[in-house]
């Protein structure tokens, strides 16, 4: 196994990423979407570009809610592949049972990180009409999985032979509406739990700002370590796909008329340039623990992103 | 109420097709507020009904017989002489109310016709909203009258989720969300310390099937 379960005493799981996050770095990390089967190379190869380059790689589950090879299966590839993953797991698809018996699994094999979603509806995918389960809530199941680690029970209350000793994260969407609420819900998330937070692609600055002065002030930061998301864009349609038809994006119309306003060649070298320059905002701001940067389908730019954005080489710790 | 909508008629007369003589039963409890089986909607299905089987040349004999509510013991008997002379009986009441016609007469077969949707209300007359879930444990109290385990696409307790998009549901640009309107309702009565505590995991109680016995009648029916 490519990791141990060794310093269970100083650290809650520990895994690279904590391990990094309590070192005091900035943590950059990444994301790999399944494949549409079983095809190994498949992540194989979008795992390549990612070795070295980040702390922790995301391994979505069924995102977008269309099938895909499970969370757990790829994140086991990526860890032979020398990977850290993020076993993300989403509350669409299994109940209580279901979700217990994969963290164990999951832990078992290897796996040391765990990010808890609502997961999108499965409306939007290519099974419509599938029966959303949704038994229990993101929240709940942050709270789940700390209890199953920290107090070695199963939601149910029975003792658990050989709890997961799990790093435990959420998401955070600080763009939703309504605004004044989102410092709220991270706050139950935090109180459930949540050992990091990984927010959705940041766009607006302003209101990232916002939110994590308001975080800063209820003292939030200090008892979880925010990982801001960062997406370049990779041309003006995807600004603007992103813009109009992704629910709780913000992209504000600077970004997009910065992308319009370069030469069409030029419109991805601009997407990363801006996102460049976020994350060296974000480097020097009081309360970001690091940055997710979600690289969509843009696996092998990964390398140009983290050299551009300073934050090679990747500590060891 | 219950609300129900017509199941498309071809499936109806699909359903009737080896048979003669069908008694088409209505329920004049909620289906019939909501226009989808009560007297009315009897003698129209039979109308439609008797039309399409005369046009394939295979004419029937039907009739049609409302009952006062068909989730009924002493309702349903008033079917007692009628039924048997049929040989299939269909049924426009709720989900409920085909089982009780079936279990009365279990020697025959019993289709339904309308599809049972929801618990819901009357938004308009002909338009109905699905309200309730009947999930057993009513959260209403906390959540400040709005139902997050009906209205919530994702069935959240904690909510609202990432995706409210300009105070409407991510799934859909016409479904207000749940949540934003729960936030909105209890931050207008001062009382958003309601949903600021972590609701724990519900305890579904819906997943077997159940029987109510009111407190009255406990006595009454012990040991059954
Ligand atoms: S947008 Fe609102 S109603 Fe829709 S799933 Fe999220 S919280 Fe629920």
């Amino acid at each position: 196994m490519a990791m141990s379960t060794e310093n269970t005493h100083e650290f809650k799981s520990g895994s690279n990423l904590e391990k990094i996050l309590k070192a005091g770095h900035f943590a950059f990390t990444g994301e790999l979407g399944p494949p549409r089967g079983a095809n190994v190379e498949h992540v194989i190869e979008k795992a390549m570009p990612l070795k070295g380059m980040v702390d922790m790689v995301n391994i979505t589950d069924n995102q977008t809610a269309m099938v895909r090879m499970s969370s757990w299966a790829a994140a086991l590839i990526a860890i032979r592949e020398g990977l850290e993953p993020n076993y993300q797991m989403v509350c669409r698809d299994r109940n209580r049972l279901a979700m217990q018996a994969d963290i164990l699994g999951a832990y078992a094999h290897g796996i040391r990180n765990i990010l808890c979603l609502s997961g999108d509806h499965q409306q939007f995918g290519d099974h419509p009409n599938a029966k959303g389960v949704f038994d229990i809530d993101s929240i709940q199941l942050v709270a789940m999985i700390k209890k199953m680690r920290d107090e070695g029970k199963f939601l149910g209350g029975a003792e658990i032979d050989g709890p997961p000793r799990l790093f435990i994260g959420a998401a955070a969407n600080p763009f939703g509406d309504p605004f004044e609420w989102r410092v709220y819900r991270l706050a139950k998330k935090v109180q459930a739990g949540a050992d990091f937070i990984q927010t959705q692609c940041c766009f607006n600055m302003t209101k990232m700002r916002e939110w994590i002065k308001q975080a800063n002030d209820m003292g939030l930061t200090e008892k979880t370590y925010i990982l801001v998301g960062v997406t370049p864009m990779k041309s003006l349609g995807m600004a603007k796909y992103m813009a109009t038809k992704v629910p709780g994006m913000d992209v504000p119309d600077e970004i997009i008329k910065r992308i319009q306003g370069v030469d069409k060649k030029k419109q991805a070298d601009e997407g990363i340039t801006i996102a460049c320059e976020q994350i060296a905002e974000f480097k020097e701001m009081k309360g970001i623990a690091g940055v997710h940067l979600m690289a969509i389908e843009w696996e092998h730019k990964v390398p140009e992103i983290a050299e551009r954005a300073g934050m090679l080489p990747r500590p060891k710790v | 109420m219950v609300k129900g909508k017509r199941k498309p008629l071809e499936e109806i007369r699909a359903a009737l097709a080896p048979y003669n003589k069908v008694l088409v039963t209505g329920c004049g409890g909620c289906v019939s507020v909501c226009l989808a089986g009560g007297q009315k909607e009897v003698n129209l299905l039979m109308d439609d009904l008797k039309m399409l089987f005369k046009q394939a040349n295979t004419p029937k004999h039907l009739k049609g017989y409302t009952v006062e509510r068909q989730c009924n013991r002493q309702f349903l008997a008033e079917l007692d002489e009628l039924a048997p002379q049929a040989e299939c009986l269909v049924s426009m009441a709720c989900g409920a109310g085909v089982q009780y016609l079936a279990e009365r007469f279990p020697n025959m077969p019993v289709f339904p016709a309308i599809n049972t949707i929801a618990i819901g209300v009357d938004r308009e007359i002909g338009i109905y909203e699905e309200k309730c879930r009947a999930c057993g444990e009513c959260v209403l109290a906390y959540t400040g009258g709005i139902c997050p385990v009906t209205r919530c696409a994702k069935c959240l307790f904690n909510g609202p989720c990432g995706g409210t998009n300009k105070g409407m549901c991510e799934i859909s640009n016409d479904i207000p969300c749940a949540w934003y309107d729960i936030y909105n309702r209890l931050k207008d009565q001062k009382r958003l310390g309601d949903i600021l505590k972590i609701q724990t995991p519900m305890e579904w109680r819906n997943q077997t099937q159940r029987t109510v016995i009111q407190e009255g009648y406990e006595k009454r029916y012990a040991g059954r």
